[in-house]
């Protein structure tokens, strides 16, 4: 915090060196970041879990499927921190492993729906005409699909793996990027500097990735921390379903796995559904955070 | 072919801009925005044609047409001896470094992500303008030639004014070193002071590189001080093209009259003169118009025959020409009906 106090810009003349540094976008960036309470709480959240994802299990080198204890221990009997579950494991230490998990299928599902998002819409935007109309037609014929039930068709055709998984949410859930991208293409390409970059001799793949891309990213950005969050509940509801691999722990395996015992012991699945919870409304704050960063408007002169 | 045209920079001839309208239903006949509708006109090396009208009348679409920004309907240009309707691909994107556009927006007109110096610096590298290593050097220099320092080349768009960041796109358009630059009201987004200083910067960068403008305003006065010959145009159409001097002191269109009459002037025996034409009404839409004189609709004097065919641009006496059935060939102007 104190960061943003001595970041505030100086009122020198726009020619002062000095504030070359003082003012740089991303500086700027930083500072409307953490302005941000809830984002910053949100991105706090967000690192406490990836950093547990990451480093939990090099330090602790448990195995979140051994069978540690009797079955469905409550939190902090026998010396377990949250219980156990249905099968007498660590509900903690599950929980640790599982976010791995969690964490690598979210991201990669958020990274495939871009990909294919960002290419789709911003072609579609970009060339305009049939192209439009073709890549258009097509994403409405992904968006009538029920995502869910597409993605379960899709894991079970092929093998329940977690590669498979991520590459069934992405393919289910790029539409929401790609008319995002589309409009911001179709806003971007009538701007005065894209036509000055044509007239100054760009090519269309220059333009396209490096004239309008970047300027089309913000809201881009905000919107695949947002896909995070629902990459994340998907894969939670796909391993609920049996249709993840039964090899990897999982929250949504847990979940599932746990379902049978929900009145006589709830905390076998309440906290696996915190942690969805928790990691999801992160990646929701930090979308905001990202929101408000980005805006121009909400910058101090 | 006479000498004269050799001299010629640019040949417009029956430039037609048309805009296709999405059909309202299957059956419904397509409909067409004539933007820019058989517009013709040279503009001589190292001389400025100005284009003037009201918004709508086609002055930035003619602009674009010519830097091929947007697609051309029908009609032929020249570059010198390049045909630009005919060029594509990479033979066009090489072209355009002989022509550079000047926007009217400085806001918009500048990459917000990219820093003032290296936007200039982008047209040499991707037009190959000189030697890699020579290029800093030659940004630095441009940027002392429109009045910037070269030390703010490391500065984004934002940190600077209006007036600073049209610089950096005249620094910009220089940069491939162009034969034509096409100025789309380069000063209308600006401060009178403002206005004042890029216009004199333009003219000096004129002098100095033997610039050919084409430079496209609303503003008369602003016309006035730039322009050589001026092209006067109406919903797609030019009504009335001459050398400044004949055009202030003797307009012929009433269209020119009225926007010379609309011109403010704190003088009362101007403001108040009986031969003031007020226009009244808008400008006819430009989809589908109707044959005949697209200003009869709003013109004080028309006749049937105004309705009824369309008046050609005649060539009254050298370098002026007009189109108005009203106007005699001797150039008397239509007088006012009783």
């Amino acid at each position: 915090m104190s960061d943003a106090k001595n970041t505030t810009p100086s009122n020198g003349s726009p020619g002062d060196v000095d504030e070359i540094f003082v003012e740089h976008p991303f500086r700027q960036f930083v500072v409307m970041y953490m302005r941000n309470y809830a984002a910053v709480a949100g991105l706090f959240v967000f690192v406490l879990i990836v950093g547990a994802a990451l480093f939990a299990p090099l330090i602790l080198d448990l195995d979140p499927f051994e069978m540690v204890d009797a079955p469905l221990l409550r939190p902090g009997e026998g010396g377990h921190l949250l219980g156990t579950d249905n099968l007498g494991r660590d509900l903690f230490v599950a929980i640790i492993y599982g976010a791995r998990v969690t964490m690598a299928v979210g991201g990669a599902a958020a990274g495939i729906t871009l990909v294919i998002g960002l290419t789709i819409g911003a072609m579609a935007g970009y060339y305009r005409g049939w192209v439009d109309e073709v890549l258009m037609r097509i994403t409405e014929f992904f968006q009538v699909l029920p995502p869910l039930l597409l993605a379960m068709v899709l894991v079970a055709l092929f093998s329940p793996t977690l590669e498979t998984v991520a590459i069934a949410i992405g393919v289910v859930s790029w539409t929401g990027v790609a008319r995002l991208a589309r409009a911001e293409f179709l806003r971007l390409r009538e701007q005065e500097f894209v036509k000055a970059a044509r007239s100054i001799g760009a090519r269309d793949r220059r333009i396209i990735w490096l004239v309008i891309m970047p300027n089309a990213l913000p809201p881009l950005i905000v919107n695949a921390a947002l896909t995070v969050g629902i990459a994340i509940l998907f894969e939670a509801a796909l391993s609920f379903l049996g249709l993840s691999d039964p090899n990897v722990m999982s929250w949504g395996k847990l979940i599932g796995d746990n379902r049978d015992y929900l009145l006589d012991a709830p905390w076998t699945i309440t906290f696996p559904g915190v942690a969805i919870f928790l990691t999801v409304l992160s990646m929701s704050l930090i979308g905001d955070g990202l929101t408000d960063a980005f805006n121009p408007k909400l910058r101090e002169r | 072919m006479s000498a004269p045209d050799n001299d010629v920079l640019l040949d417009v001839q029956h430039l037609k801009v048309h805009f296709q309208l999405p059909r309202k239903n299957i059956f419904a006949k397509a409909s067409k925005v004539h933007a820019v509708d058989d517009v013709s006109f040279q503009v001589r090396r190292g001389t400025t044609l100005g284009i003037v009208g009201e918004s709508g009348s086609g002055k930035t679409t003619t602009a674009l047409a010519v830097m091929r920004l947007t697609p051309v309907t029908d009609g032929s240009m020249h570059l010198g001896d390049t045909d630009l309707v005919a060029l594509e691909g990479e033979a066009l994107r090489k072209t355009r470094s002989r022509m550079q556009i000047i926007f009217q927006d400085p806001y918009s007109s500048l990459n917000p992500r990219v820093r003032a110096g290296a936007i200039v610096r982008e047209p040499m590298d991707l037009m190959n303008i000189g030697a890699p290593g020579d290029r800093e050097g030659l940004v630095g220099e441009l940027f002392k030639k429109v009045g910037l320092r070269p030390e703010q080349q490391a500065l984004f768009p934002h940190q600077f004014s209006g007036g600073q960041r049209q610089r950096i796109g005249v620094a910009r358009a220089l940069a491939t070193q162009p034969e034509l630059v096409v100025c789309d009201e380069p000063v209308s987004a600006l401060d009178v002071a403002i206005q004042a200083q890029i216009l004199n910067l333009l003219r000096s960068l004129q002098a100095e590189f033997g610039l050919t403008y084409l430079f496209i305003s609303h503003d008369l006065g602003v016309v006035q001080y730039m322009c050589d010959e001026i092209a006067v145009m109406y919903l797609g159409q030019i009504v009335e093209q001459a050398d400044r001097i004949s055009l202030f002191t003797e307009p012929l269109h009433p269209y020119t009259w009225a926007l010379l009459s609309a011109v403010p002037s704190a003088d009362p025996a101007v403001r108040d003169r009986a031969d003031r034409v007020r226009l009244v009404g808008d400008p006819p839409s430009p989809i589908d118009p109707p044959p005949g004189c697209r200003f009869a609709g709003r013109c004080p004097f028309a006749e049937a025959r105004c309705v009824a065919e369309t008046p050609s641009l005649r060539t009254i006496r050298s370098g002026h020409a007009v189109a108005c059935h009203l106007v005699s060939d001797d150039g008397v102007p239509p007088q006012r009906r009783r």
